[in-house]
């Protein structure tokens, strides 16, 4: 791979925000914040992995982060209804773990159907199931918080809060759906046609690329990783209500345009997604351990970060183009 | 006095020119029409008059005064008026706002009665009952071009410039559309009148200046040249020595096509491809023969039987078209052929990624099949990663050729093989066809350049308005039979 500033700009930033973390505070580099970055980082991780793929085929979902909220909704459900039959165990949590991916899958095959099925834009899609996602999440939980059994909880906890060594499970599954989905991208004949159809889905046509189904797919994808976060994130704190996931989607789309993927699709980069991910994440943790800064200027600097990546991309692209 | 005229005006794309030193005078109360086959470089001709495109070399003239126009509108302030085909129209907008655009009557608040009553008058007088609040998308295309006729009247053009705008028009509207014209001339404006109806340019016409390629090759007035003698002019010129020696097909039927219908574009065509033979399409744009290819391969749907070395086969998409050993080379090289922000190899391999490893494609393999292809086809790049949009368009045909041999087909459909490439590369696409017929596979080649239609097939089919026209052979393929086909010209030449 050719090595270039712009395409190492996330990385370098990356570097930057490390050093400069590290300057602030002490606490910085200590294994309990290194793990507490990445564990919150997991569960935007893994839907702006999957963000990733959606965006490069040319489509986009903003209703992931109320999906996030309703699948957490549902397998809480799931799993306080099975408890009387199934018993304080692993099976009731594997009842909810089901529950949170397949419907997962079944959200995103319907914003992938009503894509490239009904032929709406992406965008007006996703913006209707967000609403959709997100008021009925808070009927189901009578506008209050759906809050998982206290035995269960207990059980579920370490699924979150331990794994091997300091290295969490939500680490550990970040960084496999990480790499696996940075092979795909580059490496599998499913990465190729989404870069191809984001590029111009008229020419993947004339290819015999079944465009309709590879967007589906990319969404159907996104779904699974949604539910997989969900999985990571109800032991966490045990519940989920009106408020969970809030503004998700728009961290998801955030880290994946830092990362270098273009908004218009084509070109997809994951590794460039986890950078992204990171970097908001770091942004957040700095200011929090630092006085310099009032956190609540948070927003405010991730905001400035995404503009300036975007303008740094389009430099690249005048910069080809002469 | 002249308004208008081009003196000596040549332009060029890149390194092709595709006017060579035109000259061309528009006179006040008179039409003019301007005719050629495709691309003999009449719509240039008509941007560069109506200022969208600058002459490479020349001059223009206007009032007898060189003149240079920075862009349309400029043009338009100095009373030349394109008369565009319909779809240059803002779909979402009013009849009115249309007819107004960029000249609204009033001031901050426009005056929306004084726009109707006046659009209203013009439709009046094109004899048409379109409504001045109907929005642009809710019409019919023969609409669609009144309107776009009506907003040329409504300048005060000194030269109207009409790019075929008859030719989605119903009799009655056509003859609405004459009635001005007559009432224009009649007024003194100078009418620049293109048109692939020849007919039409006969009753209209007080001067003729037939094209092509990119010269003039006759000036007439009215009544020198009847219907027969344009479609001569147009066409009259010698086969060059610039194609391969021809064939000899076998005589095994490799595809059957009965009965091909696609829905409002082809109708019934039937035809019988042998194997080794390069059978060629002819026609005018919008005749059908894109679509009757599309339809053929899954790309359009489309009903009637195909059968291909004898075997019925039912192709819906293009997978089955390539599962039939079928392959189609689009026209739209840069929109429906390649990815021109990706390099070569994801271009080459993109339609047949499966012969290329499982789930993990397998690179080695692709660069090989590159390395392999750049030899067959000679494609010439300076990086193997490079972007195709930054090859040349002779390169990309190559590529684009190679990537369309990629899955072995035994037939081959190519729209438009040398469309905007220069005249080294046309020659060598034009030995890579003949080679492919000799290996035994059979060619069908769609083209509107005619000496290549004739150059290259062993026997063409003519297509117009979707349907079969005719098929020539031998001694009869030849422009001026074919031209006749194409327009539905009958009688002999002049």
């Amino acid at each position: 791979m050719k090595l270039d500033l712009h395409t190492l700009g996330p990385l370098v930033a990356l570097v930057a925000l490390v050093i400069l973390g590290a300057a602030l505070n002490s606490a910085f580099l200590a294994p309990a914040n290194i793990t507490n970055v990445l564990a919150r980082s997991a569960f935007i991780g893994l839907i702006a992995v999957g963000m990733t793929f959606v965006i490069t085929a040319g489509g986009l979902d903003l209703s992931v982060g109320s999906m996030a909220a309703f699948l957490a909704g549902i397998a809480i459900i799931a799993m306080n209804a099975a408890l009387p039959t199934t018993g304080l165990n692993w099976g009731t949590i594997l009842v909810g773990m089901g529950v949170a991916v397949l419907g997962g899958i079944a959200a995103g095959y319907l914003n992938g159907a009503l894509v490239t099925k009904a032929r709406i834009e992406p965008f007006i899609v996703t913006l209707g199931t967000m609403g959709i996602f997100r008021s009925l999440v808070t009927w189901l939980a009578d506008g209050g918080t759906l809050s998982l059994d206290y035995g269960l909880r207990t059980l579920y906890r370490p699924v979150y809060y331990s794994g091997i060594g300091w290295i969490t499970w939500p680490i550990i599954v970040f960084a496999i759906v990480a790499i696996l989905g940075e092979w795909t991208m580059r490496h599998s004949r499913f990465g190729r046609h989404v870069e191809a159809i984001g590029s111009n889905d008229r020419v993947a046509r004339y290819s015999a690329i079944d465009v309709n189904r590879m967007r589906l797919l990319t969404y159907v994808l996104l779904g699974v990783l949604v539910g997989l976060a969900v999985v990571l994130y109800v032991p966490r704190l045990g519940s989920a209500s009106g408020s969970t996931g809030v503004l998700w989607e728009l961290e998801a789309i955030a880290a994946v345009i830092i990362g270098g993927t273009a908004l218009k699709g084509g070109r997809g980069r994951v590794w460039g997604t986890v950078v992204g991910v990171l970097i908001l994440s770091l942004i957040d943790n700095i200011l929090n351990l630092a006085d310099l800064v009032s956190p609540y200027l948070n927003g405010a600097i991730q905001g400035v970060i995404i503009v300036l990546a975007v303008v740094l991309q389009r430099e690249k692209r005048t910069a080809e183009e002469r | 006095m002249t308004v208008l005229a081009l003196r000596n005006v040549s332009k060029s794309f890149g390194p092709i020119e595709v006017l060579h030193g035109v000259d061309l005078a528009l006179e006040p109360g008179e039409v003019h029409a301007l005719i050629g086959e495709n691309g003999a470089g009449k719509s240039t001709i008509m941007k560069i008059l109506g200022g969208f495109l600058d002459p490479t070399s020349g001059e223009i003239l206007l009032d007898g005064q060189p003149a240079s126009f920075a862009s349309g509108p400029e043009a338009e302030a100095r009373g030349i008026v394109v008369i565009h085909q319909e779809f240059n129209l803002a779909p979402d907008l009013t009849v009115a706002a249309n007819v107004f655009l960029g000249r609204e009557i009033g001031g901050w608040r426009l005056d929306h009665a004084a726009m109707r009553d006046a659009t209203a008058a013009l439709l009046k007088r094109l004899d048409t009952r379109i409504d001045p609040d109907a929005r642009i998308r809710d019409l019919s295309v023969p609409d669609r071009q009144m309107v776009e006729i009506a907003k040329a009247l409504s300048r005060k053009a000194r030269v109207l410039i009409m790019d075929e705008p008859s030719a989605v028009l119903t009799h009655r509207e056509v003859g609405a559309l004459y009635a001005q014209i007559d009432r224009l001339r009649a007024e003194g404006v100078a009418i620049l009148y293109c048109s692939h109806r020849l007919d039409e340019v006969a009753h209209l016409a007080d001067r003729i200046t037939v094209l092509r390629d990119g010269r003039v090759v006759r000036q007439a007035l009215r009544g020198e040249l009847t219907e027969d003698g344009m479609a001569t002019a147009m066409v009259g010129r010698e086969l060059q020595d610039f194609y391969p020696p021809k064939g000899q097909p076998g005589d095994q039927p490799a595809l059957e096509v009965r009965g091909l219908t696609v829905p409002g574009r082809v109708r019934d065509v039937s035809f019988t491809l042998r194997r080794g033979e390069v059978l060629g399409i002819a026609g005018l744009v919008g005749s059908g023969r894109t679509e009757l290819a599309e339809g053929l391969v899954g790309l359009r749907t489309s009903t009637g039987e195909i059968r291909v070395e004898g075997r019925p086969v039912a192709i819906r998409s293009l997978r089955d078209a390539f599962a039939a050993g079928l392959a189609y080379l689009t026209e739209d090289r840069k929109e429906a052929g390649l990815l021109l922000d990706k390099g070569l190899r994801e271009n080459l391999t993109l339609a047949t990624l499966e012969r290329f490893g499982g789930w993990r494609l397998d690179t080695r393999a692709e660069d090989a099949a590159l390395e392999r292809a750049t030899q067959e086809f000679d494609i010439r790049a300076p990086r193997r990663d490079m972007p195709t949009g930054k090859l040349s368009g002779g390169n990309q045909q190559k590529l684009l050729l190679a990537k369309v041999m990629l899955p072995d087909p035994r037939i081959i459909l190519i729209d438009e093989p040398t469309r905007g490439i220069d005249v080294g590369t046309k020659r060598q696409i034009y030995a890579f066809i003949r080679k492919l017929a000799a290996e035994g596979r059979s060619l069908i080649v769609i083209s509107s350049e005619m000496t290549e239609v004739i150059g290259l097939s062993d026997r063409v089919l003519v297509m117009r308005e979707g349907r079969l026209a005719g098929e020539l052979a031998g001694e009869d393929m030849t422009e001026d039979r074919i031209v006749r086909l194409a327009m539905g010209v009958t009688g002999e030449a002049a």
